[in-house]
């Protein structure tokens, strides 16, 4: 007799145990099923959930493409289906070969026409929402800001407001009687990332010597996420995105925050002045700017209104003060490859330059 | 145990001749399809690098045109071409000329085109890395010469063997097969001359 | 049952009855250059990089199975999916469909071995060579003395992040090096692939009367030619602009990152399409001969294969959709990738055609031919969902795009490929698969798909974008990930018992005879083994199918087509 694993491992694990290891996993993957598809309906970057007119242009076309390929899914998987039942050999069979058939002119035909009508079809829909999105002209009261991507953080511009900041992205709404979009205009200081935000619109590309641009106009105020999604090196995981809608008055109020100089006097706060010294005499200056002071570096984010963030580190941090002080003496703890070196400052100098840094409103 | 060989049921056309071309000229036709689209994608970046060197000479501020190096290359093409024909003739010692005068006139060629870096680098200070033009010139150019070479290397192994007495007529297929090889050649130098030497200029 | 084919036996009455045993064999399996040991030699380097490749996606979905987990560091995350899709793409796909395709060419055109024999063998050492210096890099990364480790720019590596100043060491260069390797081989076999079958056929065999297989691997071929050569062009220039400091892809210096995409895609759209048409071939073989009828609609087959060969080398850039082309370009380029559907539509319903009327065999290439079949119109579907550029601007370089080419990868092409590995072992080895494995086989590893890469979309249209070591909790992809990571685990399980498979049926399984399937290609002609030599008499043939016109005298092909 031939070795038959298979009959071993039956007899090993009897019928009754075979059917309910069956039942039980089945029964777990219902479970996971059921857990997954209530964390998904209330999902922050689902597409399905669009929130801007270019996310609601994708999102109508999304339903049509997905119909017609539903109904192409069903009638070919179910001739398919019918086809392997019906034609399936019996073993009431005689085991003769069939007829053969080599071909019909008129059946492939219709079945080479019929697509080419339906490809026609969808191309004519999907190159009307390219125009309505790519080619739409820019009103005059859109709203510039200036993005430019770097290996692990967004840098914001505001050129037209005076305004620099980073990681978050704060924006007015767009009431659709009078809408105030707000374009980006995107490019890289390094290699390439991609902004995508799924609630407001479709993914762009920032490419370093190479500006693209793209709009966004939210109706409702809120905070929308995203991330990096072209891969852009080590933390490419952690380069999260967050876009503040906010009404005209709450983004007038934020500009005018955004547009001041960091305080000058902090003689109030000893720790925090003492902080600044350590800031100001370290290689901070090198790499941050924080207006108001000498430090004018712009390899990483700017610092002059970082206390007004909810997060740190590219939205991968909350900000509070424990958790900045930890960043600054060893961000590799956080996000492993960012390319903020540790500053190997001894304790009472972290605590000082912490207590500069949240007083950095 | 022997058995009678299988045979199919086939009509009587099939004892017509049953001629195939020649699998040495299909492969080299191959190998070039292959060979021009790496040259196609040089010639792109070419192209689409013209005008947009930030800094560093301009193509028409220091290339010339290389007629001499041109004519001998385009002439070994001939001589090339009698070598494969005298070959098939069976007048071996007229193909060994052929084949030398071929292989001298590509030299030529080689060397005009190391004068020309020559004067270029040590003259000019120009290099792969001086800008975008820099770039994709030597690059392009380079990868043509090094197709030179190597069709140098088997035209004078061909030689070699055609002198010391071991080339005969049965090899004229092969040789039209290396003559294939080092018409192409010819033809990207042809290309090369109009991107580079005309229209970038 | 129609009568069995007379064989041909051996007339060299010294035909390998026993094999040399050490050395020697060694020896002869290093210096061969028969196209059936070659053809062997690339399948069973496959499948030890398969097994590599599908180790480095497990660790890659444990690692993913919950959000902020730390199973592995970043840096060994993005050496995994790079390594994951450079070996899968270059050192499995490439030679396990051209391996097949060296054994079965010459057997089923009724040639003796390929046209150029040291060129194959050639070929063959030159891609496994580079696909040990890719592995190398794990040692060597900074060059022997430096240490250092796996490439990890992705597998389309983009520039700039490949410059010297943002990869640096020698890791990108192992990548670069090793895929030039396997460049040069794969259009060595294509050189060797197109001159065999323009060149080689035997008599009575117009390009008309070929199977389709040996179609599908001519247009394969040709597409080799001009789609790998883009790929080493942009290699040499990146290998230049790390070591000579030349400006191709410097941003800095007024270089293009996009020129780097542009060329990538220009290979690598035409990649994919020669990975998958090898798959065609097999089913093309595989679904006639068990649905018992003739493939229908043999002229439309080859002007589609044809089609999609020539249409595939024009869609390139809806890889690019996000980078800013414009509305012109998009346009373009959606227009031309839903157009390839419609060739590809037309096989689909040919293969569709050729079942209805049959009597189907549901034997295990069969089932397999099944799966496909259902996976393939799936894959093509979430195809055509993401050639609509706008739809495709939410969907790039998320999981949902990894899902749709994995439901093409593996879904079709893998499944493809167990069907041939059923089908034509029995010619390879002489011995039949165990058909009772081969349905545990299918089970497992057809449910561990679909648990993987149908739930792989899911978080796609939630916003996970692909290549990220980690992911936030609360934006709803933890469970469909963790889902997704088990589906891996039973797919393993499959492929294990498919290795085992192989290896038992090699000393056990039933003998095979020369034509178990009661197929009609001139490979079923010969002794399985066939002997070195192929055939004892060159065949002559009158159809498309010589060996259906003897087994059926009162109805042969040649009477109808």
């Amino acid at each position: 007799m031939p070795f038959d694993v298979t009959n071993r491992f039956a007899r090993i694990a009897g019928p009754e145990k075979r059917a309910s290891a069956r039942v039980s996993g089945l029964a777990v993957l219902l479970g996971l099923l059921m857990n997954a598809r209530q964390a998904s309906a209330g999902s922050p970057t689902s597409i399905f959930d669009p929130a801007a007119t270019p996310a609601h242009s994708i999102f109508s076309l999304s339903m049509l493409v997905l119909s017609v390929t539903l109904i192409i899914f069903l009638v070919v998987a179910g001739l398919l289906l019918y086809a392997l039942i019906r034609f399936r050999q019996r073993s009431t069979d005689s085991g003769q070969d069939p007829a053969q058939v080599y071909g019909s002119n008129q059946i492939e035909l219709s079945w080479t026409v019929i697509p080419i009508l339906i490809v026609v079809m969808l191309f004519l829909s999907t190159t009307r929402v390219i125009l309505e999105t790519e080619a739409k002209p820019k009103p005059d009261n859109a709203l510039n800001v200036t993005v430019i991507g770097h290996q692990f953080w967004w840098e914001y511009r505001y050129p037209k407001l005076g305004v620099v900041t980073a990681n978050e992205l704060h924006i007015p709404i767009s009431d659709p009687n009078r809408p105030t979009p707000t374009y980006l205009e995107m490019s890289s200081a390094d290699v390439t990332h991609s902004f995508w935000v799924p609630r407001l619109a479709g993914k762009t590309d920032l490419i370093p010597n190479r500006v693209n641009t793209m709009w966004l106009d939210p109706s409702a105020a809120g905070l929308y996420l995203g991330q990096c999604a072209q891969y852009c090196g080590t933390q490419h995981a952690k380069m999260l995105l967050r876009v503040y809608a906010q009404t005209p008055q709450d983004f007038a109020a934020w500009v005018k925050q955004q547009q001041q100089p960091s305080r000058a006097d902090l003689s109030d706060q000893p720790l925090a002045e003492e902080g600044r010294m350590v800031f100001l005499h370290n290689a901070c200056i090198n790499c941050h700017t924080v207006t108001g002071t000498v430090a004018t570096g712009r390899f990483g984010p700017d610092l002059t209104h970082l206390a007004g963030r909810d997060t740190i580190a590219s939205g991968a941090i909350p900000n509070t003060p424990k958790q900045l002080r930890a960043w600054i003496a060893n961000p590799d703890e956080f996000k492993p490859g960012s390319l903020m070196p540790a500053m190997h400052l001894n304790n009472h100098d972290l605590d000082a330059v912490t207590a500069y840094l949240t007083t950095l409103h | 145990m022997m058995q009678t060989p299988v045979t199919f049921p086939v009509s009587v056309d099939a004892e017509a001749p049953w001629v195939l071309p020649n699998r040495g000229i299909v492969g080299m036709w191959c190998l070039i399809a292959a060979e021009a689209a790496i040259f196609m994608i040089f010639v792109v970046a070419y192209i689409y690098y013209l005008g947009k060197s930030l800094t560093g000479p301009l193509p028409s501020q220091i290339l010339e045109l290389p007629i001499l190096g041109t004519i001998c290359l385009l002439s070994s093409s001939l001589t090339v071409h009698a070598a494969v024909s005298t070959l098939r003739k069976g007048k071996v010692q007229l193909c060994t000329v052929a084949l030398a005068v071929t292989v001298l006139l590509g030299a030529a060629f080689l060397w005009t085109t190391a004068a020309e870096w020559h004067h270029l680098i040590y003259e000019e200070g120009f290099t792969i890395r001086t800008n975008l033009f820099g770039t994709t010139y030597y690059s392009l150019v380079g990868l043509h010469a090094s197709h030179v070479v190597v069709g140098l290397l088997f035209l004078t192994v061909t030689f070699l063997f055609s002198v010391s007495g071991r080339l005969g007529e049965m090899h004229a297929e092969r040789l039209e097969v290396l003559s294939l090889y080092w018409h192409f050649v010819d033809a990207v130098w042809v290309v090369v001359f109009l991107v580079v030497y005309l229209l970038g200029r | 049952m129609a009568k069995e084919a007379p064989v041909l036996e051996a007339i060299d009455q010294t035909a390998p009855a026993g094999h040399s045993s050490g050395p020697g064999v060694v020896y002869e399996w290093l210096s061969t250059v028969d196209h059936k040991k070659i053809g062997i030699m690339y399948i069973v380097y496959a499948l030890i990089f398969l097994v590599l490749a599908g180790a480095q996606a497990l660790l890659m979905r444990i690692q993913l199975a919950v959000p902020n987990n730390h199973f592995v560091t970043p840096q060994v995350f993005n050496r995994l999916f790079t390594m994951h899709g450079s070996t899968m793409v270059f050192f499995v796909g490439i030679p396990i469909l051209f391996g097949f395709g060296n054994y079965l060419i010459p057997l089923m055109i009724g040639a003796r071995d390929m046209a150029f024999p040291r060129l194959n063998a050639f070929s063959f050492w030159i891609s496994a060579f580079g696909g040990i210096l890719l592995y190398l890099s794990y040692f060597a990364g900074s060059g022997l003395y430096g240490a250092g480790s796996a490439p990890d720019v992705g597998w389309f590596a983009y520039a700039p992040l490949t410059a010297k100043v943002f990869s640096p060491g020698h890791s990108t260069d192992y990548w670069t090096l090793s895929i030039l390797m396997s460049g040069i081989g794969t259009t060595g076999t294509a050189i060797n692939i197109v001159a065999t079958v323009i060149c080689m056929r035997c008599k009575g065999m117009t390009m008309t009367r070929m199977p389709l297989l040996v179609w599908l691997l001519l247009v394969t071929s040709c597409m080799v030619f001009v789609a790998v050569s883009p790929l080493t062009a942009a290699q040499i220039m990146l290998t230049l602009d790390r070591y000579l400091g030349s400006h191709f892809f410097d941003t800095q210096a007024g270089g293009s990152a996009v020129l780097w995409m542009h060329f990538f895609w220009i290979f690598g759209h035409p990649e994919v399409y020669i990975l998958v048409l090898p798959a065609f071939a097999f089913i093309n073989e595989i679904v006639p001969v068990f649905s018992r009828k003739a493939i229908f609609g043999y002229s439309a087959m080859v002007a589609a294969s044809v089609g999609i060969g020539f249409i595939s080398l024009s869609v390139w850039a809806h890889h690019m959709f996000t980078v800013g082309m414009g509305p012109a370009g998009n346009t373009f380029f959606v227009f031309s990738t839903m157009v390839v559907s419609v060739p590809t539509g037309i096989k689909m319903f040919n293969w569709l055609a050729t079942i209805w009327g049959g009597k189907v065999r549901f034997r295990t290439p069969m089932m397999f031919a099944v799966g496909f079949l259902f996976q393939f119109l799936i894959a093509g579907l979430t195809g055509i969902m993401l050639s609509a550029a706008p739809f495709d601007w939410q969907l790039s370089a998320s999981y949902f795009v990894v899902a749709h080419f994995h439901y093409v990868l593996v879904g079709a092409i893998l499944f493809a490929l167990f069907g041939a590995f059923y089908y034509w072992y029995p010619k390879m080895t002489g011995r039949m698969m165990s058909e009772t494995l081969g349905k545990w086989h299918f089970w497992f590893f057809i449910v561990g798909f679909h648990l993987t890469f149908d739930f792989m979309h899911i978080p796609g249209l939630l916003g996970m974008p692909r290549r990220i070591y980690t992911y936030e909790a609360g934006r709803g992809w933890e469970y469909w990930n963790l889902i997704v990571g088990i589906g891996a685990i039973v797919q393993a399980i499959g492929t294990l018992i498919f290795v085992y498979n192989l290896v038992h049926s090699y000393f056990r399984g039933k003998i095979a005879g020369p034509d178990p399937w009661d197929a009609w290609t001139l490979e079923w002609s010969t002794a399985s083994p066939p002997p070195s030599y192929n055939f004892a008499v060159e065949p002559t043939v009158g159809s498309r199918r010589p060996l259906w016109d003897l087994k059926h005298p009162e109805d042969p092909d040649s009477s109808y087509e």
